[in-house]
């Protein structure tokens, strides 16, 4: 097992820089997924992590090696793409063993290598057949294969699963993770879909032009996103943002929340002192769908359920339970409920909003107020 | 595209008038462009009191081949009276180096085009395309001054080179546009697992570029063949395409015409470019859209 | 951790990557010296030549643009130019016009296309020099299709084209037109099947009529067909030389002269050398003139792609 450090990495082409100054230092054995919208420059980011690119300034370290002169081929790293990227005219057998070949490993040795990988990804009976013959599952296990023979002290994933159909998808993802936890090597990880990186990580790193947003567990983008980007961009239904007034109200921190013709004055409990500056000025209040519902498990002890009326707009039943939507300040807000509890939309409904884990935002910054 | 007004309206009348119609117009159309191939073949075989008495399409009161033989072994081109063999196997010994040689070079070179870009490599590109288009006459002062400096003025080497140097824009624009359809990240996956410039060239690009080279050189042979500006610039006496020796046989002033040698000569200098069209026309036809330009 | 194969790795930067790294630029160097000298140079060489005076060997005595003058008060310039004009204009609108029709025609779903195609096409795959010497022949004054005709009974029919001075040059359309209109053809059923079916479905739902869908949004939708039509067919018209040659010799007189024989006449026939450069120059100025606007559109349509 090895770390990989990447220290404060610049790249431009010609006159458009594309990473501003990127620092992520990958533990052991961790498994990072690089995530964000396409154009983030996440993509570019892993192509200078393999040298496949060269740096504009900064410092790659694989290990203790500074990598930066290091060719591809040196740099014990193995690489998993997109499109799979397996040569048309090889067999799958030749595929997974090119690259010992090419670095002159004995053939007997090649030969139980290729036994094993084919072994652990399930693909014995596909040795012999070409790339074509393949469906995209089984590509995609064979470029995995391709990858794993190497045994490279890190791997890297540029969007390998973006290709594959939905259900597919969550069967490999499984795969990945599961593969993972067996052979335990460093796996830095692009992808632009957040279930995806949610699923997987062991850390997130969320870009957007060009920058880090945030590096953190995915617990922790999912509970306490830093700015509104990572807010809208983790979550499957993303959170509900909401500009809210704030007043004082005796002795507490109120939010003005209004829907329909109703206005309902809320208090906030969390961190009183946090709240202070934002007296009779707007912010952004960001709650996840799941945080105003038709009740919750434990609503007794928690003081911070609130109980607003407000009229369904449209409804989305997903199965296990059905997204509400209705207007909060003028906004459209997300409500996950009970199947059972869901009215029709024109009707009015009562729903809860727990604010213990609500999170504020600055509106001009977009930052998360702390 | 597709009509499909023919396919869902109902079968009346005025359907099949403009059925019958568009069938006569198209069959009309194949009769003009198979008439002059089939005057030439007629001709060819006719003798020339034949040819004196009937008509372009009268059919030959007897078939010989004497037209044939004549063209191509005693037919008088300039002095030599060879007929058009001895050129027409220049032709064959220019083509085939020509062919070989300018098509390698250019896979070679719209590899780098391709997968080793680096800075300036598309301006490069760019400069090069444009050789593909500039009229010949600006360049031919000046190579057959060269020509003569290398001590190749009129000889075969001479003709086979220019073919080579002219080719080169061609054939490196085939190679570069049919390479950057295959995808980047096959380069880069060879590259990480170890494999260099020329390995990736032979192992990986190379295997699949067989339906470029058939273009490339069916391409490169059909010019070559048919050129006949280099040729006549170029080369002189026995060492002439079989272009110029026709063109030579065919606007002889000397002696009396024989029209029915002059076919045969014709159908004989067509053949070899004819018999590529016909086993692989697809490919003929795929060169020509993407190398149209060259004209 | 399962461990498979180990390859240590050597994170060296060694002589071997340098080299390797150069490669790509040692491959194409030849070829790019090539075109630098051969295409670039030899531009410039004739260029400095069509300065000078040299007559049977370059000599280089500069004389301005004497040259150039010479031949812009030289008749036979003209007469070639004129030709180039009436020969350009007639070859590109007939095989264009041509070249449509068949390919609408031939997308009716027509049950024998491929091989109606490839009658169409083979005309491309002859050279010039055969297509000419076919034409020759067809178009003899005495033996060809004047006598054809006069033996169908029309005994005063009379065809001289081929000799005939103020004629000659439609001789050349008519075997440029035989030779080139199939390749057209097929350009523009390439363009026809690339529209997009459901544009004639909506325009069919609409009520419109067969004749008003080509009329009204195929051949629009062709336009950058047209356009590459004109300009290759324009290219191959300016550098025309072997149809002419074989046909009529530009002949008679020089009645029948493009700029491409005239300057392979004055430049390699009649040793006048700078002045055969300048009439390259010319002919190099006017490719180029449609050539690179038709680049650049090319160029920048593939970036914005």
């Amino acid at each position: 097992m090895v770390s990989l450090s990447i220290r404060n990495i610049r790249k431009a082409f010609g006159t458009t820089e594309v990473l501003k100054g990127i620092s992520i230092d990958v533990a052991p054995g961790e498994f990072l997924v690089l995530v964000g919208p396409s154009g983030c420059g996440k993509s570019t980011l892993l192509n200078l992590i393999a040298g496949l690119e060269k740096i504009t300034s900064g410092e790659i370290f694989i290990g203790d090696h500074l990598v930066n002169q290091v060719s591809p081929k040196d740099r014990d790293i193995a690489m998993v793409f997109q499109s799979y990227a397996l040569y048309p005219n090889m067999k799958v057998r030749k595929n997974i063993s090119f690259g010992l070949e090419t670095r002159k490993i004995p053939k007997s040795e090649i030969e139980k290598t290729v036994q094993k990988v084919a072994n652990m990804l399930q693909i014995e009976d596909l040795l012999d057949r070409k790339p074509a013959q393949l469906s995209g599952g089984q590509r995609q296990r064979v470029a995995m294969g391709r990858a794993l023979a190497r045994s490279p002290s890190v791997f890297l994933f540029d969007e390998p699963l973006s290709n594959l159909d939905a259900k597919l998808r969550v069967e490999m993802r499984t795969e990945i993770k599961l593969l993972h936890q067996r052979i335990a090597t460093t796996i830095v990880y692009v992808t632009h879909d957040q279930i995806e990186a949610m699923t997987l990580a062991d850390r997130i790193a969320i870009m957007k032009d060009g920058i880090v947003q945030q590096l953190d567990t995915p617990r922790n983008v999912y509970e306490n996103p830093v700015n509104l980007f990572v807010a809208g961009f983790i979550g499957s239904h993303s959170m509900n943002v909401v500009p809210v007034r704030v007043v004082k109200s005796g002795q507490s921190n109120c939010l003005l929340i209004k829907t329909g013709e109703k206005t309902f004055t809320i208090p906030v409990d969390k961190n009183p002192s946090l709240l202070n500056k934002w007296i009779d000025r707007e912010l952004i209040l960001g709650f996840r769908p799941e945080q105003i519902s038709d009740g919750f498990p434990n609503q007794a002890e928690n003081n911070q359920i609130h109980t607003l009326e407000s009229k369904v707009e449209v409804i989305e039943p997903t199965g296990p339970d059905t997204l509400v939507f209705i207007r909060i300040n003028d906004k459209k807000v997300a409500c996950r409920v009970h199947p059972n509890a869901a009215r029709h939309p024109g009707e009015t409904m009562k729903l809860m909003l727990d604010l213990s884990s609500a999170i504020f935002f600055d509106s001009d910054t977009e930052e998360q107020i702390s | 595209m597709n009509d499909p007004m023919v396919h869902t309206a109902p079968k009346t009348a005025g359907v099949f008038a403009g059925r019958l119609f568009i069938y006569g117009l198209l069959i009309l159309m194949v009769f003009y462009f198979l008439l002059p191939f089939i005057v030439m073949v007629l001709t060819s075989l006719k003798t020339m009191a034949d040819i004196r008495t009937g008509n372009l399409i009268s059919w030959p009161r007897e078939f010989t081949l004497d037209a044939w033989k004549t063209a191509w072994g005693s037919a008088c081109i300039a002095v030599e009276c060879n007929g058009i063999k001895v050129y027409f196997w220049n032709s064959v010994k220019i083509v085939v180096p020509a062919v070989t040689i300018s098509t390698l070079i250019g896979a070679a070179n719209g590899y780098v085009f391709s997968k080793w870009k680096f800075w300036g490599s598309e301006v490069l590109f760019s400069l090069l395309l444009l050789g593909c288009f500039i009229p010949f006459q600006a360049i031919l002062l000046p190579m057959a001054q060269t020509l003569g400096k290398l001590g190749l003025s009129q000889s075969l080497a001479g003709l086979i080179l220019v073919h080579i140097i002219y080719g080169l824009a061609f054939t490196t624009l085939f190679f570069r546009n049919y390479y950057v359809t295959i995808p980047d990240e096959l380069v880069k996956a060879a590259r990480i697992d170890g494999a260099g410039f020329f390995r990736i060239f032979w192992k990986i690009l190379l295997p699949v570029s067989t339906p470029i080279f058939v273009v490339c050189v069916i391409w490169q042979m059909t010019q070559i063949w048919n050129d006949f500006l280099f040729g006549v610039v170029f080369s002189a006496g026995g060492n002439q395409p079989i272009t110029v020796a026709l063109n030579n046989l065919v606007n002889t002033s000397t002696g009396t015409k024989a029209y029915n040698v002059d076919m045969a000569a014709a159908i004989i200098a067509a053949t070899p470019t004819l018999l590529v069209y016909i086993v692989a026309g697809k490919y003929f036809v795929r060169g020509l859209t993407a190398g149209s330009v060259k004209g | 951790m399962t461990s498979i194969t180990h390859t240590t790795s050597v994170p060296k930067r060694s002589l071997f990557d340098h080299i390797e790294n150069l490669l790509p630029k040692i491959v194409l160097a030849p070829t790019l010296v090539a075109g630098l000298v051969f295409v670039y140079g030899f531009i410039l060489w004739t260029a400095v030549l069509s300065f000078t005076k040299s007559r049977l060997l370059p000599k280089y005595e500069f004389v301005g643009l004497y040259q150039y003058l010479k031949l812009f008060t030289n008749d036979r310039w003209w007469v070639a130019s004129k030709n180039l004009l009436i020969f350009g204009s007639l070859f590109v609108v007939i095989c264009i016009l041509l070249g449509l029709l068949l390919a609408i025609l031939l997308d009716q779903r027509i049950r024998i296309e491929g091989a109606i195609r490839t009658i169409y096409l083979y005309p491309m795959a002859l050279s010039f020099i055969v297509t000419g010497t076919a034409w020759k022949w067809i178009l003899n004054p005495s033996l060809g299709f004047e006598r054809l005709i006069r033996q169908l009974g029309f005994e005063n029919f009379s065809f001289d084209w081929l000799v005939n001075s103020d004629m000659s040059i439609y001789t050349v359309v008519i075997a440029g037109v035989w030779q080139s209109s199939g390749f057209v053809m097929a350009l523009f059923l390439a363009g026809l099947r690339g529209i997009d079916d459901t544009i004639i479905k909506a325009a069919q739902v609409d009520g419109a009529s067969l004749p008003r869908i080509y009329w009204r949004i195929i051949i629009p939708s062709l336009r950058p067909v047209f356009f590459s039509a004109v300009i290759i067919l324009s290219h191959i018209a300016i550098k025309s030389f072997d149809l002419v040659m074989v046909l009529t010799r530009g002949g008679p007189g020089y009645s029948s002269d493009l700029p491409a024989t005239f300057m392979y006449a004055f430049a390699f026939t009649r040793s006048r050398l700078a002045f055969g450069a300048a009439s390259a120059m010319v002919m190099f100025g006017a490719v180029m003139a449609v050539i690179i606007p038709y680049l650049y559109s090319e160029l920048r349509v593939k970036r914005n792609e």
